[in-house]
Parts: structure tokens; sequence; C-alpha cells
């Protein structure tokens, strides 16, 4: 007998492990019949899943930790069993804006602090020469891209509530925007990046892994109350994620991979374009310069998989910090109780590995991250809506 | 505050669901219904309008930048309530199948809002249902071609009549227990494979 699950997700690259788990038959060895249902927007995956017309879906991070707290929308305990990706997005610029940031630079382009510190330079002689305030696109105001932009450009002196304009993009307009000027820059998880690169509108100035080592992206997300009827369900997902993550992560394996992912009712776009994702070797600029990180997206590699507690208390420490919500500390452990390294190891068959245990970010810039002193690490950055 | 008719956007890149939906709220007596088509500076362009409600097509891939604009609301302090309220998981729960998403700007009274959300509920099923029997009447004509040329392909090679070829068919559906449209298909099918 075969559990019938639906369960949503947006077309884009870190949906990998779902969407392997499903079309090679992983779930299904597992007894669950799942539908995957793609969908358009994070608002509409979030409200499906918390009225309950899907049982689990493909959701950002962040979200899962704000409908838990009722931010943004209403109240919906949510937890994460499943991590379904670190890392994975990244900055592109347009080739102006490029080109304003070269100029700038002292040091390395790789370097996140030259390049925001560039950036801030930017920004003040565009102020002085009385031109429009540049404008970052993103993808949803609780998004990881929301807070990597923020924390990189923060870090070099800009305020992005201040001095620049944030605004949100769907992922698939994003690409046009940055083509018509609409916007300067924007911050993205794959293909999107590689697509501006490849039609010659945009640079990849940064792999969002230069900016933090380790960022919870997109997590398996289902309702709590559903969790807790479901438990045997919610097990075989994860091991189902699991064996697809493993199968994603095998180099042999990669082309199968991405041509599965490339489908058009999954991905829809080039299986090459999906590959150099996955391989971590993106080209970087319309001329055809290359970059490797085998940190550029981590699907299941490097314990990614399991859902780590600090990482939800650092996207919570992002909401305090840029206003969204008010420091709390039963809201904090609200948050860390939403990624639920529990559920995956009763799943997995194994036992608790405690956390890294200095920091589970590695951000470069700013105090190692403490779950434990959110308003002390907050106080270590100047700007931001929060005053202790 | 709004005066007597509240000011409400339509969001909706299909022209006929926009006009369906505006006549039915004009019908019931809101006078403040502007649609907006257009997906590029929707943010500048809501914020011009100043409306109290927005009605958005839940297969709009906008209402993420909907989002935002409550989470910059909030900034400045303006009262926010989306759908009706926390409590009322029912209005939720039948707008998003109706796959229609109200987003309520201003501090608009909850009894104020239930009938604009009702009304769209029912107009964007009614234009829903229409949708489906568009489709299905369309794939019934096509079904007749695809009947029709395998009649045609019976006659020839069998040497039928019209009525002994459609007899065949429908018994061989029923036999094989089929639509009689599969079994044309695959007669259909196999002739393409003979040629």
């Amino acid at each position: 007998m075969s559990t019938p699950l639906r369960i949503g997700f947006i077309p884009l690259v870190d949906a990998a492990a779902l969407i392997v788990a499903v079309d090679k038959g992983f779930t299904r060895a597992e007894g669950l019949d799942v539908t995957l249902v793609r969908e358009v927007s994070w608002s509409n995956v979030r409200d499906k899943l918390n009225i309950g017309m899907f049982d689990a879906a493909h959701l950002l991070a962040p979200v899962a930790i704000a409908s838990s707290l009722g931010l943004g929308h209403v109240k919906v305990p949510i937890v994460a069993p499943f991590n379904l990706g670190l890392n994975g997005n990244a900055i592109t610029v347009s080739p102006a804006l490029h080109a304003a940031i070269m100029s700038e630079i002292e040091g390395d382009a790789v370097d996140p602090m030259a390049t925001a510190l560039a950036l801030a330079r930017v920004v003040a002689n565009r102020k002085k020469a009385g031109a429009e305030p540049l404008t970052f696109g993103m993808t949803f105001p609780f998004s990881t891209h929301n807070y990597q932009l923020r924390f990189w450009m923060a870090a070099g002196g800009v305020d992005p509530d201040e001095d620049v304009r944030l605004v949100v993009l769907p992922p698939p307009y994003m690409v046009d925007s940055l083509a018509n000027g609409h916007v300067d820059a924007f911050c993205v998880g794959a293909p999107w990046n590689s697509v501006a690169v490849d039609l010659g509108v945009g640079h990849i100035l940064h792999f969002v892994s230069d900016i933090l080592v380790r960022a919870a992206e997109k997590v398996l997300a289902v309702r709590q109350n559903w969790a807790e009827k479901n438990a045997d369900v919610v097990a075989a997902l994860v091991r189902a994620a699991s064996h697809a993550a493993d199968y994603i992560e095998d180099p042999a394996n990669r082309a199968e991979a991405a041509q599965v992912l490339a489908r058009p009712d999954r991905i829809g776009v080039d299986a090459e374009v999906i590959q150099r994702t996955l391989d971590g070797r993106l080209k970087v600029s319309p001329d055809g310069q290359r970059r490797e990180s085998n940190r550029y997206l981590l699907v299941g590699r490097e314990g990614a998989a399991r859902p780590d507690p600090a990482q939800a208390a650092w996207l919570y420490a992002q909401m305090v910090r840029w206003g969204q919500t008010a420091m709390r500390p039963e809201a904090l452990k609200t948050a860390m109780g939403v990624f639920r390294p529990d559920l995956y190891d009763a799943a997995m068959g194994q036992q608790g590995t405690a956390a890294g245990a200095s920091d589970a970010i590695g951000a470069f810039a700013g105090p190692a991250f403490d779950p434990g002193d959110i308003e002390g690490h907050l106080a270590a950055f100047e700007i931001g809506r929060w005053k202790p | 505050m709004s005066a007597e008719s509240p000011k409400i956007v339509i969001v909706d890149e299909s022209p006929i669901r926009a006009a369906i939906l505006e006549e039915g709220l004009r019908e019931a007596g809101f006078t403040g219904v502007v649609h907006i088509s257009e997906m590029q500076n929707l943010l500048a362009r809501i914020y011009a309008l100043d409306p109290d409600v927005i009605l958005i097509d839940l297969e709009n891939p906008s209402r993420d930048v909907l989002e935002q604009m409550f989470q910059v609301s909030r900034a400045v302090r303006r009262p926010i309530a989306m759908f009706v309220d926390q409590s009322d998981a029912a209005s939720i729960q039948a707008s998003v199948e109706a796959g229609v998403s109200a987003y309520i700007v201003d501090g608009l009274k909850k009894e104020r809002i239930k009938p604009i959300l009702d009304l769209c509920i029912s107009r964007f099923n009614a234009f829903s249902k229409l949708q489906d029997e568009l489709d299905r009447t369309k794939s019934a004509l096509e079904e007749r071609k695809v009947i029709d040329r395998a009649k045609g392909i019976l006659m020839k090679a069998k040497g039928f009549t019209e009525d002994e070829a459609y007899v065949l068919m429908r018994s061989t559906a029923m036999r094989e227990k089929k639509k009689i449209g599969e079994i044309a298909q695959s007669i259909l099918t196999a002739s393409e494979l003979l040629k």
C-alpha cells in the first residue's frame, strides 16, 4: 500500500533532492506515491502548505520560521526534518555596475569585504552626482537572498534600507529586469544567475558561499501537527530525499540528475546549465570566465541535509536585525524548534551529533555567531534596524 | 481610511477574468475598481493608487512582490490584515481553492471585506467552470475528429459501411473497457505505423 502525497515546489536547482527522490523512484521505494506540483510563488507554496492542499513543500528556510512565528501572514507551525540545500545563491550585477565596482575595488574581487567597500564608494559617488539609488532584486522578504544581500552590503557600510532599494522580484522576471535596467543587481538561486550571464546581461559577482560558508537555503517543510500524526511518512520522505541527495552528489550520476531536473514539468531549463550549479563550476562573466567552488550548492554533502537549529537561530537574528520582528527569547526558541535534527536522526537511524562547536555559519564579517547571545551578536553590527 | 466604497485593485494578467470580476464588483455597488495587467513596476503603481483591497490571481508570480509591500507598510505602521484575519481559516481555504488571493491594505472592517471576498470567490469559481467547459468542449470536438478518421480507415480497409465501422469500434471499446476515443486513436496510430 502506498501513501499518496502532494508536494509543492518552485522550479529551482535546490529542489533537486525532492525532484530526484520522486522521479528516480526513491519515494516509491519508501512506499510513497508523490505528486509534485510546480508553483509560481513562495506565497502560494506557503499558503497551500498551510491550509493542507500540500502535505509537504520545498520552502525557503526563513519562510518556515516566519510561518511558525506568524510573521507576515497567518501563524501555522511548520517543521523542517530535512534540509534540501546549503548555499546555492549568487549575486549577479549588471555590466555597468560591475564596471563601477571594479573601478573602485582595492583588493581581490572574490573577497566580499573588498566588493562591499567598493559598492559603498559607488553608492557614495552616485549620491554626490544626484543619481537614482541602485536597485537590488531579491526573491522574498523572508528569504536568504534578502539577508545575504543585506549582510554583504552592510559590512561595507551600505545601509540596505537607506542607501539602495531592495525589491522583491519573482525569479523568472529577474533576468529581464536586469536587462531592461529595472534592477542593477540581484541575488537569486540557480539557474537564473547563469541565465543572465549566458545572455550577456550580467556578471556573477559573488557566490553566497563567499559571504557565508554554511547557509540553510531551502527546507523540506511539513505542518507540525501533520508531522506528529504522520511520523512514519515523514521518516520515509526524509530517507527518500536522503537517497536522492546521495545520488545527486555522486559525480557519476550528475549528468543524469541534471537531465531529470531539466524536464519541462520540473525546472525546465537546459540540463547543461543545471549541471554547472551541481558541479559548482559556473560561467561568471559573459566573456566566458569561469569560477569553481566545491561549496556553491551542497545537496546532502558535509552534513548539509541534517537541519541545524543554529542555522534557524541565525535566520531569526537576521529578521530581528532588519526590523521584521522584535527580539523575544521564546520566539527564538520557536524558530530553532522549526529545524528538527531529531526527526532526521530518527528517520536515518542515526545518533544525534552536536552542531559544530564554534560557529555554524562562517560569515565573512562580524563575530562568530552565537545562538545563545543574539543581542550581543547583533550589537557588533553598526547597520541595522534593531537597537538594544 | 477610504470613503464609502473601498478602492479595489485587481491584479490579473487575464483580461477576461479581470473583466468578469470587475463587472461583478460594480454590480454589487463597489465603484472604485481598478485593473492592473502590467506587472512591471507593480509596487509603484499600487502605491500610487493606494487601494484598500488588492485582489490577485493566485497563479501570478507577483504575489511575492505584494508580500514585500506589506513588510514595507508594516515599517510605516499601517494597519494590515491579510485575507480576513487569522481566525478565518475557512475564508483563506475557499479563496486559495478558487485561485484568488485578497490582501486588505488598510484597516477595513471584516464586515466590509467579507462580501468582496465572497463575490470574488464565486466569480473565480464561475470563471474556472467556464474554462473547464471550454476545455471539455474542445476535447469532445477533438475526439469526434479522431473517431471520424478511424471510421474512414476501417471503411477503406475492410469495406465497411460507416455504421459497421462505428459498431465495431464501440463493441471493441466495451470489450476492452476503454473509451471509443481511445480505440479510434489506436486505429490511427496503427495505421500510421503500417503506412
